[in-house]
């Protein structure tokens, strides 16, 4: 280094500071290193990391109640649940419009089935309601269609008066509230033109009306591909013409615009009729309407988030008074989750006890002969996992054989074959023999690395066999059994396959139950939180994993 | 005088070892014949005198033992026909083996001196227990293998497969596997499935890896582990979440959600891999390339890549058979037009159980040892090309 520098920082070769250009490459290193990873890092979180956090995510989501019936959550916030009632005219009245555009969309079964695992019964509830619930209010629909000489009953005066005549100021209002409405409803989008925007002054008058109408429209127009001056409207828009006629028959007074006549004639058709009782209506399709408890049930799960399928997958619901126990013949999950636990366990242990001489007679035999019989440890490892649970199936089944062979021998009576499939015998066998390779392999990388000197040592200085085992070789293998035992853990609590074909109804895994779930009873809720419980634990032993023996020192073959 | 003191043993010793073993096979032949005991006693008395005799007739060891894997054979084709006589011929070649091994001390040749008999047992013992759990790792799978040749629609040995009559055996059940369009579509499905799947998987993988290996990578280990997750989160919560996220977006049921979602599960095993090959990679040589005038494509292609090539074909080996092999997720992110030959073996071995299954376990074992040789050579390979082990 020149003596000019002394002084003065440590310049580089352009001039600049030393520190600074060093500092200036270093982060150019950072730089491209991130960028080659940057794709990959991407390509994981969208194809798999995103998913996870979707499962997550819909373990405690629950918008379906709130969606498709909304004004009757809104109007079911009043009701007192403790009163032992049901809710009064109001709720009802509600209930009427949530479930008919329901059952138009045809979503309301859906909700039955969800609220179906909370309380057995309302599915059958929802189905019977939505198929009668266009015959409510039969009596005042007929009366205002044959007022006026049957004009209501012609689709383009609707689509007339609705729209307030050609060039009539229009309210979006309505329009947008039911365009929200019915995306929630159906996860689809009901965005574009639909030919169709209300008057102003129809809306005022007749706001519940309009809105029954333009939910209507949007239906007819999006879903249905229609035109919606040709269609005939739904009997929502009659009934709450009908309500809304009675409870104010003056509020048509100032209106002058199209149909005003038609209009008039309907409310005075109306005005004689009793005013439609919602509650009675819906007691007489299904008596259950009355039960309190199947509205708590809506209540308790109207929020758009719950804890209810985590409560659920730990045999826990919601009560009246908070969370309880579930009743004795739906408590499965606890069971399940230990009995996972239990047999992970007892196969972790097996394949330590068979892994570790395996491991010790390949590392301690001379290369050439430790390299063939490593054959033997790899093949299974390569072996398609299907090709292995076929074969002991083979094996393990009553007519397999193995009993075969016991048979054949005389060690067994014919008619008294070993019971060794179907249940958990054969899970935990036919597992054991799966993972074993993953114990093994761990085990020997760590066993190779010890100096069988310190054995000889010990026995010289006049160390038992046992005592030199168990004092100087265990405790330097202790790694390995841990690497090979975590492995084999994490592999084995979330094992679907296997449990499957051998385990029968006994040896079934919490895997099973998700998947059921999934592809099954559909409950997808509950399946992403049961996964979501699986997954955390499987996520702290990862994380033990990455603390014992580093995820970086992961090997294979 | 040398320190070896190998001496052979007493006749007595010989017999009476001899003996246990006769002990043990003459339960299993006596237990098959109706009385376990007599074929206990029969079984210790015959080993136990031959033992006796034959321990003193040490120099003719070679024709001695011809004679008695002879004579069992004849035996055993007297008694029980050409599959008891193939028993009978390893028993036997078994016995003269054991006979002479004990009676020649060879046992105790290349032990150290000074073990106690005791420990030498134990020694044995041990062989023998490993030799147990070596028989359990590898029997599953090749018990598969002549079931496959089954002429009927058994999962078992039948009586003419034991006799070794050729009219026991067929090929119908690999006619079946390559004529029967449901397994074809599989296998098609699979083949399509696979190759697309590693090779998006070895692309990113490759790259991310030696993005990694750089010596200044910021959140490397957090980076790591969510690379590495794809392998450790069970299989069932990620065709859980796959299942959910890729029917949000319109890909479930589609061949490329599948390919997609097998490319994720086979990217860790790829960045392993890799990631191991880089280790011992000499920066020196990218630098001494770069010193030539070579930019950082030619660098990449001309030197990095001939020399972790074969980790980077084994990194891919493992993503393909990852997805070759996979089942679960396929299952939930699939429909019925990418079922693959793994669904089609399960929902086989689920419903209705056909023996081509075991024709496809043959061919899947045929084609796994193909890639476990390739892989340890490529293995070796690698090793040598970076001068780590000669052998």
């Amino acid at each position: 280094m020149s003596d000019s520098t002394a002084s003065g920082p440590v310049l580089a070769a352009d001039g600049t500071p030393l520190k600074r250009s060093l500092a200036r490459a270093l982060r150019m290193q950072k730089l491209r290193a991130l960028m080659l990873i940057a794709p990959l890092l991407l390509f994981v979180l969208l194809t798999f990391i995103a998913p996870i956090a979707d499962m997550l995510f819909r373990s405690v989501e629950n918008k379906i109640v709130v969606t498709t019936l909304p004004r009757t959550v809104q109007a079911l916030q009043e009701w007192d649940s403790n009163s032992g009632e049901a809710p009064g005219e109001a709720v009802f009245q509600e209930l009427y419009y949530d479930m008919f555009v329901a059952a138009e969309a045809k979503e309301h079964t859906k909700l039955g089935t969800r609220l179906n695992y909370e309380r057995t019964g309302i599915s059958s509830l929802f189905r019977s309601s939505g198929r009668k619930v266009d015959d409510i209010g039969e009596d005042h629909v007929k009366a205002i269609e044959n007022a006026s000489d049957k004009a209501l009953k012609d689709e383009a005066l609707w689509f007339e008066i609705m729209t307030g005549g050609a060039g009539a100021e229009t309210n979006d209002a309505p329009l947008s509230a039911g365009r929200q409405r019915l995306s929630n409803l159906t996860d689809t989008s009901f965005s574009g033109d639909i030919g169709f925007v209300p008057g102003s002054a129809i809306s005022e008058i007749l706001p519940e009306t309009t809105q029954a109408y333009t939910d209507f429209a949007l239906f007819t127009a999006v879903a249905d591909n229609d035109v919606v001056a040709e269609e005939d409207p739904w009997e929502t828009a009659f009934v709450a013409l009908a309500t809304e006629l009675q409870a104010d028959p003056a509020r048509l007074d100032g209106y002058a615009g199209p149909g005003a006549d038609a209009l008039k004639a309907a409310a005075e058709a109306v005005a004689g009729l009793e005013p439609i009782a919602f509650k009675p209506a819906f007691l007489d399709i299904d008596k259950d309407w009355g039960d309190s408890e199947n509205w708590k049930t809506i209540q308790i799960y109207s929020p758009r988030t719950t804890n209810g399928y985590f409560l659920n997958a730990v045999d826990l619901q919601k009560g009246t008074d908070g969370i309880e126990a579930r009743p004795e013949n739906q408590q499965i999950y606890i069971t399940l989750f230990t009995r996972t636990l239990i047999m992970s366990l007892i196969i972790t242990g097996s394949c330590i006890l068979l892994g570790y001489p395996v491991a010790w007679i390949l590392a301690n035999l001379p290369t050439r002969t430790a390299n063939v019989l490593m054959i033997l440890v790899l093949l299974p490892f390569w072996t398609s996992l299907l090709v292995r649970t076929s074969a002991w199936k083979v094996m393990l089944q009553q007519q397999g054989v193995i009993n075969e062979v016991l048979v054949w021998l005389g060690m067994v009576p014919d008619e008294a074959r070993l019971v060794m499939i179907n249940n958990q015998f054969g899970t935990i066998v036919a597992m054991t023999h799966i993972l074993l390779p993953f114990m093994i392999l761990p085990m020997y990388s760590v066993m190779q690395t010890i100096n069988p000197t310190y054995l000889r040592a010990a026995k010289s200085l006049g160390a038992t066999n046992w005592t030199a085992f168990w004092r100087v070789y265990f405790p330097q293998s202790v790694p390995g059994i841990g690497a090979g035992s975590i492995l084999v853990f994490i592999l084995a609590i979330g094992y679907y396959i296997t449990p499957e074909i051998v385990g029968g109804t006994k040896g079934v895994f919490i895997s099973n139950r998700i998947a059921y779930h999934i592809s099954s009873s559909l409950n997808w809720g509950l399946a992403a939180a049961l996964g979501t419980i699986l997954l955390v634990v499987v996520l702290l032993l990862y994380w033990a994993y990455d603390q014992i023996v580093g995820i970086d020192n992961v090997k294979l073959g | 005088m040398a320190l070896n003191t190998v001496q052979p043993q007493t006749p007595g010793f010989v017999a009476a070892v001899s003996a246990g073993a006769g002990a043990l096979f003459g339960l299993f032949v006596g237990t098959a014949q109706g009385s376990g005991f007599i074929g206990i006693v029969i079984g210790a008395a015959l080993l136990a005198a031959l033992g006796f005799v034959l321990s003193g007739m040490r120099e003719r060891e070679k024709p001695l033992r011809w004679l008695i894997t002879a004579g069992f054979l004849i035996a055993g084709l007297v008694l029980g026909g050409i599959s008891a006589a193939i028993v009978g011929a390893l028993f036997g070649w078994f016995a003269g083996w054991f006979i002479f091994w004990l009676a020649t001390s060879r046992y105790r040749a290349h032990l150290a001196p000074y073990l106690t008999p005791g420990q030498v047992l134990w020694h044995y013992t041990f062989r023998v227990i490993c030799g147990a759990i070596f028989v359990f790792l590898i029997t599953p799978i090749l018990v598969v293998m002549p079931l496959s040749f089954n002429a009927q629609d058994f999962f078992t040995f039948t009586p003419e497969m034991l006799r070794f009559d050729p009219a026991g055996y067929s090929m119908k059940h690999y006619e079946d596997f390559f004529s029967n369009s449901d397994w074809q579509n599989a296998l098609w499905n699979s083949i399509k499935i696979a190759p697309m799947a590693t090779l998006l998987s070895v692309g990113f993988g490759t790259l991310a890896a030696i993005g990694l290996s750089q010596p200044h990578v910021p959140f490397r280990r957090a980076i790591m582990a969510i690379l590495i997750s794809p392998m450790i989160v069970p299989l069932i919560i990620s065709a859980a979440g796959m299942y959910f996220f890729y029917s949000r977006i319109g890909l479930q049921g589609t061949y490329f959600g599948v390919v997609l979602a097998h490319a994720a599960l086979g990217i860790p095993f790829v960045i392993i891999t890799v990631t191991a090959t880089l280790v011992g990679f000499d920066r020196s040589l990218t630098r001494a390339a770069a010193n030539m005038g070579a930019g950082p494509v030619t660098t990449f292609f001309r030197v990095q890549m001939p020399l972790i090539l074969p980790g980077v074909i084994s990194g891919g080996l493992f993503a393909f058979i990852t997805s070759f092999d996979e089942v679960v997720v396929v299952l939930f992110v699939g429909s019925a037009g990418q079922k693959t030959l793994p669904w089609q073996m399960f929902t086989g071995l689920r419903e209705q159980i056909s023996p081509t299954i075991l024709a496809v376990a043959t061919i899947l074992v045929a084609i796994s040892i193909l890639l476990l040789t390739t892989v340890e050579m490529l293995r070796r390979r690698s090793e040598r090309l970076r001068g780590m082990s000669p052998s």
